[in-house]
């Protein structure tokens, strides 16, 4: 076992792939001579030259379109869209293109491609450089979106996600890059399955869903209300689409009231699906009404630091929802 | 595969051919142009000319052809009209040169193809003014252009992204005339989609022919990332990706443009210019005269050609595939050539390009003039015509009949093919 941060955790799974599977090429701005501006891909370039390393132009549609006609030849790329807030130019060839081509060609071809981003607020990023977008692709049937929270499962998602046939967004929560540090097993071969939940904290009281930076503060909010006889069951849910959805049935049976956090603004949000699903699914067994604790619907967090702090959440937001929920 | 290409037979030919392209009338595409002055007055003046029996009859045809009909001039009726316009012909030109471009057999099959083309093409119109298909997107007019450049193609071997007009493109790959009308009738057995998608796009990966969608030029950055990939593996296969001039104003154009570029990718990149985007003209999409005009901001060579000269546009596109294979980079062809019919079934053109505009390209049209060049150099005479045109009918014929019988794929079908496996 090693400790890592994320962004480690990024490098390692990117550097083991790309020594396991030649056709494994990494594609982006800035990735190759500066290593990624947030370092992710720091070393690739020196290790596997600057054909599996590509500098690309400044146009994420490019990258994105380029990256489905790679795959479609045989090969195996890592794109990378330097913030997720930049992702949109790229957004047809994402879910018209990538999401499509396998349903389209009847199964003639596929699109065996991982998009990486950082997304996530609470580092002074502001409108353009803060923004979470996953409620965008998870809508999308034929893509593929995860959301990891700790190193272990930042590394094992990500080999996943390069294995995958299909077409993975792979969102990184940027403030947990060099923040969130954890223990990741040795072996080169260590996959996390997409389409798998964790549970991060056993619990019966109350069930808590969340992903990515809120996994963490929701650990600390159930910490907080320990003390006060609420135990919180925590579901890290690592993949929002192919989501684990008997992972999430089975704790809110278990605690009959859930929570459901994330830092996305709160209308049309990922939630919303998740409140869905259970409403239909576990109707019966709950005691208290599905809560959302979302980003508020404002267009982004401002980049004044009081500002900034109204939009994110943090622990005492979590646990103030926590005890209300729990009172229910 | 190709025969080889005789350089000055080629050259000779080409030089007639630019011969003629003086004669030829640029607008729609020239930038800002709308008006078709063709030849001056002399169309104007020899509208009064066409009272001959055969013209009448020609002129019946043009105006509502039967259905399964093409609508081709036969070389007699190509003569009276050439003489009474005045319009470019190699026919009045000096004698053709005996070289050809390609082995005779090549040239004959392209004619078969391109027949071939017509003809189904001609056949989906009538199903769907029958009420028996609900869309057609043509490739009539453009017969030349898809034919002439994919006889340059290695079908199997090179990668090619047609869009959706390129039913020529498809025929000469490979495709037949039953899976074309399996794919234009949705049925199960359509290769190209099990019919998920619209007529018209195509995907067959033992042609490596590759999924297309509706959204226009986003092909041309797959077809790069397929030509980087082919870099990497050092595979010397070329890609060539097709599109109209419309797409070009898309960012995803420049986008691919600039990364084949940069990288000296082996992809060719063959605009069919027929000089609308639906309604709009080439002054809408863009402020140059010609898409190619934009190849040096690429640092690609652009070359524009006769898109209706077939032999011309095979030596352009052999020439870039040519410049491609050995490492040279990648080429913008822009084959200008004109749409005889409208936009799509949806489209009625009525509303924004005058009759006597299309008609005057009718009278141009490339199978009649490909037609008059192989009757030039004595490979094919009237008999040959009549029987290469029976033969087409019945392969359309059998075409249809089996795919109209082929059932349609079972409704629980459409939850396959989402993710893999």
């Amino acid at each position: 076992m090693a400790t890592m941060t994320v962004i480690e955790a990024v490098r390692s799974a990117l550097r083991e792939e790309m020594a396991r599977d030649e056709r494994v090429i990494v594609l982006g701005e800035d990735v190759g001579r500066k290593g990624g501006v947030f370092k992710a891909t720091e070393g690739l370039l020196a290790e596997f030259g600057e054909e599996r390393v590509i500098d690309t132009p400044l146009a994420e549609s490019n990258i994105v379109g380029t990256a489905i006609g790679a795959a479609i030849n045989g090969l195996l790329p890592v794109a990378e869209i330097q913030f997720a807030d930049f992702i949109f130019p790229a957004m047809d060839q994402i879910v018209n293109e990538a999401a499509r081509i396998r349903y389209r060609s009847n199964g003639g071809y596929g699109c065996p491609i991982v998009i990486r981003a950082p997304y996530g607020g609470g580092v002074h990023g502001a409108l353009y450089h803060s923004q979470s977008v996953e409620a965008f692709f998870s809508h999308v049937p034929g893509l593929k979106v995860v959301a990891p929270a700790t190193p272990a499962d930042t590394k094992g998602l990500l080999k996943a996600a390069i294995r995958d046939p299909d077409p993975v967004l792979f969102f990184e929560h940027k403030a947990t890059y060099r923040r969130v540090r954890g223990e990741v097993p040795d072996s080169t071969d260590v996959v996390v399955p997409l389409g798998s939940a964790r549970i991060a904290r056993p619990g019966r009281t109350l069930t808590v869903l969340a992903y990515g930076l809120m996994v963490h503060h929701a650990l600390q909010a159930a910490e907080a209300v320990a003390p006060e006889g609420i135990d919180v069951e925590v579901i890290d849910l690592r993949c929002l689409r192919p989501l684990d959805t008997a992972t999430v049935l089975r704790s809110v049976k278990k605690t009959s009231k859930v929570l459901i956090v994330h830092e996305d603004n709160k209308t049309g949000g990922f939630g919303a699906e998740l409140a869905a699903l259970i409403a239909e699914e576990a109707f019966e067994y709950l005691d208290g009404p599905i809560t959302r604790v979302c980003g508020p619907d404002v267009p982004a967090m401002p980049f004044a630091p009081p500002l900034e702090a109204e939009f994110m959440l943090d622990p005492e937001k979590i646990a103030a929802a926590i005890r209300k929920l729990a009172a229910y | 595969m190709i025969g080889p290409t005789t350089r000055s037979g080629a050259d000779e030919v080409m030089s007639t051919s630019r011969a003629s392209h003086e004669q030829e009338v640029v607008a729609p595409w020239a930038a800002g142009t709308q008006e078709v002055p063709v030849n001056g007055s002399a169309i104007a003046e020899s509208a009064g000319d066409t009272g001959t029996a055969m013209a009448a009859g020609l002129e019946s045809r043009l105006a509502s052809p039967e259905p399964g009909r093409t609508i081709a001039q036969t070389p007699d009726e190509w003569k009276e009209t050439a003489r009474s316009t005045g319009a470019p012909s190699l026919l009045l030109g000096p004698p053709a040169p005996r070289t050809l471009p390609l082995p005779a057999q090549r040239l004959l099959d392209a004619h078969y193809w391109m027949t071939l083309a017509r003809a189904l093409d001609d056949r989906m119109w009538a199903l769907n003014r029958q009420g028996k298909a609900a869309f057609v997107i043509s490739c009539c007019g453009h017969e030349a252009a898809q034919v002439g450049s994919a006889l340059a193609l290695r079908p199997g071997i090179d990668w090619v992204l047609p869009y959706y007009r390129d039913l020529g493109v498809m025929l000469v790959l490979g495709m037949t005339a039953r899976e074309a009308m399996l794919q234009f009738l949705a049925r199960g057995a359509d290769p190209c989609s099990g019919g998920r998608q619209m007529p018209g796009h195509w995907s067959y990966p033992r042609l490596k022919v590759v999924t297309g969608s509706s959204p226009v030029a986003t092909q041309l950055l797959h077809a790069t990332g397929i030509a980087l990939a082919s870099k990497l593996k050092r595979e010397p296969h070329v890609t060539a990706v097709y599109f109209g001039e419309g797409s070009t104003a898309e960012g995803d154009f420049h986008e691919a443009l600039n990364f084949a570029g940069i990288h000296r990718l082996p992809v060719v990149f063959v605009c069919e210019n027929n000089g609308y985007a639906i309604s709009e003209p080439q002054s809408k999409e863009m402020p140059v005269a010609n898409v190619a005009d934009r190849a040096s901001a690429y640092a690609m060579p652009g070359e524009v050609v006769d898109g209706n000269d077939l032999v011309a546009v095979y030596s352009a596109m052999q020439r870039a595939v040519d410049r491609a294979r050995r490492g040279d980079g990648p080429t913008l062809l822009e084959a200008k050539t004109y749409r005889l019919v409208p936009h799509s079934s949806d489209d009625d053109d009525r509303a924004y390009r005058p009759r006597e505009e299309v008609e005057q390209w009718r009278q141009r049209e490339p199978l009649t003039r490909f037609r008059h060049y192989l009757g030039e150099m004595g490979l094919l005479n009237d008999a040959l015509l009549e029987e290469t045109i029976r033969r087409v009918q019945r392969e359309v014929d059998d075409a249809t009949e089996f795919a109209e019988r082929a059932p349609y794929a079972p409704p629980e079908s459409i939850f396959r093919h989402v993710y893999a496996g």
